[in-house]
């Protein structure tokens, strides 16, 4: 029943990251193909002060659009979206965003398994979720989720990350499908193809 | 797990039985929130979690509150309260008498801010502070102004980027672990239950602030309370919504004007 992985539609992609993610997707983005088929949303753990210029500095590393989420904004493919600082992040049946300021989970608004957990119920099997360097055992629980809606789950390989702890304790408490460097990282994003049936 | 189907038929029952009106609410944060609060209070599953509903009024209490998100706190976003400070007060001081709503107040957090910053601009004593929220045990804690002492230093802090020049703990008084502000600061404070759902206009107002509610509703939902604030504020006045929230391609967006980078709009017709 699984499908091969390059002809499985990519309804989102998940990238959650935290203390030394920052580093991966500044060379990551800019390898990733323009207009991609799908729409990707970053999580990651930041400064609770709203600070803009996170978004400036991603948006410098692609041509694919990139914004920081407002509430209520429509999930559209070929857009790289940020969670807003100190909001959780939650997807909508509609394919919408919609933000959360209740409790921190795992010490961290915006928690990565919030935003996993919540996209893994809407895009269920299309979900794609990586998770990269990290301090911190957020991202493990919206892995899980993920791959249980039967969607896919990657790790950054620990060894190539600045903070292995993150991406090592997704791999010794869940089945991720791929651990991935870098360059694998890279490859495996631009083979995903957008699903075109939610649309 | 929880399906969608069932969150309507408990949503139903709140509506029919008890007035509650949460069917408008953002989905995925409400449901989040019924997920947790079943594992709170280890309900086996979700049917006995609806029956405890129905049937136990003072359970209610304990939902509405759970399920409704009551995190805030004192000048959240100090560069708002800035522009509050330099850009507001001034205009709303050449008025003989102030009149400021905090819709969905929570626990009051920004009320006392705000009651702070009218005491520094010398307007407090001509301003009323309203109050309001939908769970009644929240603003009991509003009427108290008794908050945490361990976040003062953080609240401090933001007072201090927010413009204060003051010794901030000059505002409260230490004890036990909590901090209890000044009288003068809640003797303006009016607090009453009101639900944006399905209560109407209450007053005529200045300034009106709702900052991080509308995020829990649904887009027509925050229409309808858009407009609501429209018909409660006076000619000019001004609306404040969270920093994520915005009055863009809702039904009032031509009646206002956004006054800076700030999410404060000025009503303009």
């Amino acid at each position: 029943m699984e499908k091969n992985d390059v002809t499985r539609p990519c309804g989102i992609l998940l990238i959650g990251g935290s203390a030394g993610s920052l580093e991966v997707l500044f060379k990551l983005l800019p390898r990733l193909k323009p207009d991609l088929s799908f729409p990707i949303v970053l999580v990651l753990h930041r400064r609770s002060s709203s600070d803009s210029s996170l978004t400036d500095l991603l948006s410098s590393k692609t041509t694919n659009i990139t914004r920081e989420v407002d509430d209520k904004d429509p999930v559209t493919p070929g857009i790289i979206y940020l969670a807003p600082a100190d909001y959780h992040l939650l997807l909508e049946q509609g394919h919408y965003f919609s933000l959360d300021y209740s409790e921190k989970v795992n010490f961290s608004r915006p928690s990565i398994d919030v935003t996993f957990e919540s996209a893994a119920d809407v895009y269920a099997s299309s979900t794609v979720g990586i998770l990269l360097s990290g301090a911190n055992e957020d991202g493990t629980e919206g892995l899980i989720a993920i791959k249980k809606a039967g969607g896919r789950t990657i790790a950054q390989d620990p060894a190539t990350a600045q903070m292995p702890f993150m991406p090592h304790h997704a791999i010794t408490h869940s089945e991720v499908d791929h651990v991935f460097d870098l360059t694998q990282l890279a490859a495996f994003v631009n083979s995903l193809v957008g699903a075109r049936s939610d649309r | 797990m929880i399906e969608e189907q069932e969150i309507d038929l408990l949503l139903n029952d709140l509506f029919d039985i008890y007035g509650y009106d949460f069917t408008s609410y953002s989905k995925a944060s409400l449901k989040r929130r019924i997920i947790r609060l079943c594992s709170l209070d280890k309900f086996p599953s979700f049917a006995e979690l609806r029956y405890r509903v129905r049937t136990d009024p003072t359970y209610l209490k304990r939902f509405v509150e759970e399920i409704t998100v009551n995190v805030t706190e004192m000048f959240r976003d100090p560069s708002f309260y800035k522009s509050l400070r330099e850009d507001i007060l001034p205009v709303l001081g050449t008025k003989p008498f102030i009149r400021i709503w905090h819709a969905g107040c929570s626990t009051g957090e920004e009320v006392y801010s705000m009651a702070i910053l009218l005491k520094e601009a010398n307007l407090l004593r001509k301003s009323l502070l309203y109050a309001t929220d939908l769970n009644p045990s929240v603003l009991e804690k509003v009427r108290k102004g008794i908050f945490p002492l361990t976040q003062m230093k953080q609240y401090s802090e933001s007072y201090i980027a927010s413009g204060g020049t003051h010794d901030f703990s000059s505002y409260y008084t230490a004890n036990y672990g909590q901090a209890k502000f000044n009288s003068d600061l809640s003797e303006k404070i009016i607090i009453s239950t009101h639900n944006l759902v399905s209560d109407s206009s209450f007053n005529e107002f200045d300034l009106i602030l709702c900052r991080n509610v509308l995020i829990y509703f649904d887009k027509d939902l925050q229409d309808r309370v858009l407009k609501l604030f429209d018909a409660s504020l006076g000619p000019l006045g001004y609306l404040a919504l969270g920093t994520k929230e915005t009055l863009k391609f809702s039904a009032v967006q031509n009646k206002f004007r956004q006054l800076n980078r700030e999410k404060i709009w000025k009503k303009m017709m």
